[in-house]
């Protein structure tokens, strides 16, 4: 770590769910070993293989004013919810324009926006389009969104790698921070992708759970009888600030951003690499860039989304990145999986298991499969230690994408 | 079937306060969509589209432009 860049530190936190529309909500409900999954009861559930998923706990456009809902697609809601929650809770800092930014990425976008627009399009005519189509589906639209919202000068981004998107955004907020564009940056991920052309898509990858019996138990990371991924919707946003920044103005320092790491796969596009080498490598530079060592981490949020390929590749290359010390949990075994929201909400509850010692216990993890070495929390969650520690991220998208950041206590 | 004037100006309330949240009862004659109600111009397609509906009365969009107050689209729906 040089000596001479900015520390960023975590002052806000904003999020909403599947098990809750706020962060407090949230936490308490992951700590109970909830499951946010329910049913679907949409009349197009009987067209797709897929018939549950992770609905937002607290229906945005019930939270937001109606003019503003309306002109907003679902993913931009719920982004503009978390956003407020988590400038709220850093204290509504006062920041020049000119030196606050925002980072908030989406997997897919205004995807339902896209697919009614043209319905309507298709039905009535391009003048009944609402003038506001383009914004409500541009991927970019929820960042821009916030950015308004805030008055946000220093650079408003939307980083786009599909699952890792929200960790991304993380990324790129940090180092605008440590290369000094701005004092403070709001960022995290969103998606709202609960339609029946998504769930559809996804199933013909063959990369959903269709545990419809038994919608609860269907996201098992892990677990010898995983069967995929389980689609969930909502947003977490964090308020990243320099340290100095934060200091001057008293805020509460939940933790620290204190690095992150980048790498692609280049194997295939949407197959994990079996020997996790892309993997290691964004956590080998994560850990660098933060100055610590695999000793130093206690805690990993896991990207572990329940499928068959993916979750025992990763904490194998976790034992090798890191070590089988840290307690490792999915949280999308209680969430689902928010896809770009994915890496904003996890990025959340590893701030909280730091601030709160404690980590949430994986659910549905029944018989653990071969291979797996870590130490994953099951059964109820599990204290960490006291004095400095720290803890990661995980996030990994089709195409390959592989982004891990790591938070500190001190 | 002709329709009145307050009777136009209070579908038009209920328009402008569905699209844009102002009270219905801020919608009057003399007041400038943009000056007065602060309304952006892709809110303006939007109320246009919705009066259309409402009254059956097309407003092309070299209209549009010239309708800057309350009374502006009053004089045009009943025209």
């Amino acid at each position: 770590m040089s000596a001479n860049r900015a520390r960023v530190v975590v002052t806000g936190l904003g999020a909403t769910t599947p098990l809750g529309g706020d962060v407090t909500s949230t936490w308490s409900a992951l700590l109970a070993g909830q499951s946010g999954v329910r049913t679907l009861t949409e009349d197009w559930v009987d067209s797709v293989p897929v018939k549950f998923a992770g609905v937002a706990a607290v229906d945005p456009s019930e939270v937001l004013p109606r003019p503003e809902a309306r002109r907003l697609d679902r993913s931009e809601q719920l982004a503009l919810v978390a956003a407020r929650e988590a400038w709220q809770d850093a204290g509504a800092p006062q920041v020049a324009a000119e030196r606050l930014g925002v980072v908030v990425s989406s997997g897919i976008g205004g995807i339902t926006t896209t697919l009614s627009a043209y319905d309507t399009f298709k039905e009535k005519g391009w003048s009944r389009l609402s003038p506001f189509t383009v914004p409500m589906l541009m991927p970019n639209g929820p960042a821009a969104w916030i950015g308004l919202d805030l008055g946000a000068m220093a650079g408003v981004h939307a980083t786009v790698s599909a699952c890792a998107s929200g960790a991304e955004a993380i990324g790129y907020a940090m180092d605008m921070i440590r290369a000094g564009r701005a004092d403070i940056v709001v960022a995290g991920g969103t998606e709202a992708a609960i339609h029946p052309l998504n769930i559809a898509a996804f199933a013909a990858a063959r990369a959903m759970s269709t545990r419809n019996d038994d919608p609860q138990g269907a996201s098992r990371p892990w677990d010898r009888d995983r069967d995929g991924f389980v689609l969930g919707e909502g947003a977490g946003i964090v308020v990243l600030e320099s340290e100095e920044h934060a200091k001057a103005r008293g805020a509460r320092i939940y933790a620290y951003a204190a690095g992150v790491g980048y790498s692609a796969d280049s194997h295939h596009i949407t197959q994990p690499e079996p020997e996790g080498r892309g993997i290691i490598m964004a956590m080998t530079q994560a850990l660098t860039d933060a100055g610590v060592t695999g000793q130093d981490i206690k805690h990993i949020n896991a990207h572990g989304t329940s499928t068959p390929a993916g979750d025992v590749i990763e904490v194998q290359s976790v034992a090798k990145a890191i070590g089988t010390h840290p307690l490792v949990t999915s949280t999308k075994s209680m969430t689902g999986h928010l896809l770009g929201g994915a890496g904003g909400i996890e990025s959340v509850f590893t701030v909280k298991a730091l601030e709160g010692r404690i980590v949430p216990a994986t659910i549905n993890l029944a018989n653990p499969d071969d291979g797996i070495e870590v130490d994953i929390v099951h059964g109820e969650s599990r204290t960490l230690p006291e004095g400095d520690i720290a803890a990661v991220n995980n996030s990994f998208g089709f195409g390959g994408h592989n982004v891990t950041v790591v938070f500190t206590s001190h | 079937m002709a329709v009145s004037e307050q009777e136009i100006l209070e579908g038009l309330g209920k328009i402008v306060n569905e699209i844009t949240g102002i009270p219905a009862s801020e919608v009057t004659p003399e007041k400038s969509f943009v000056d007065d109600l602060d309304i952006d111009s892709l809110s303006m397609v939007e109320i246009a589209v919705a009066a259309q509906d409402e009254f059956g009365v097309e407003i092309p969009d070299d209209q549009l432009k010239n309708l800057k107050t309350v009374k502006d689209v009053l004089n045009f729906i009943q025209a």
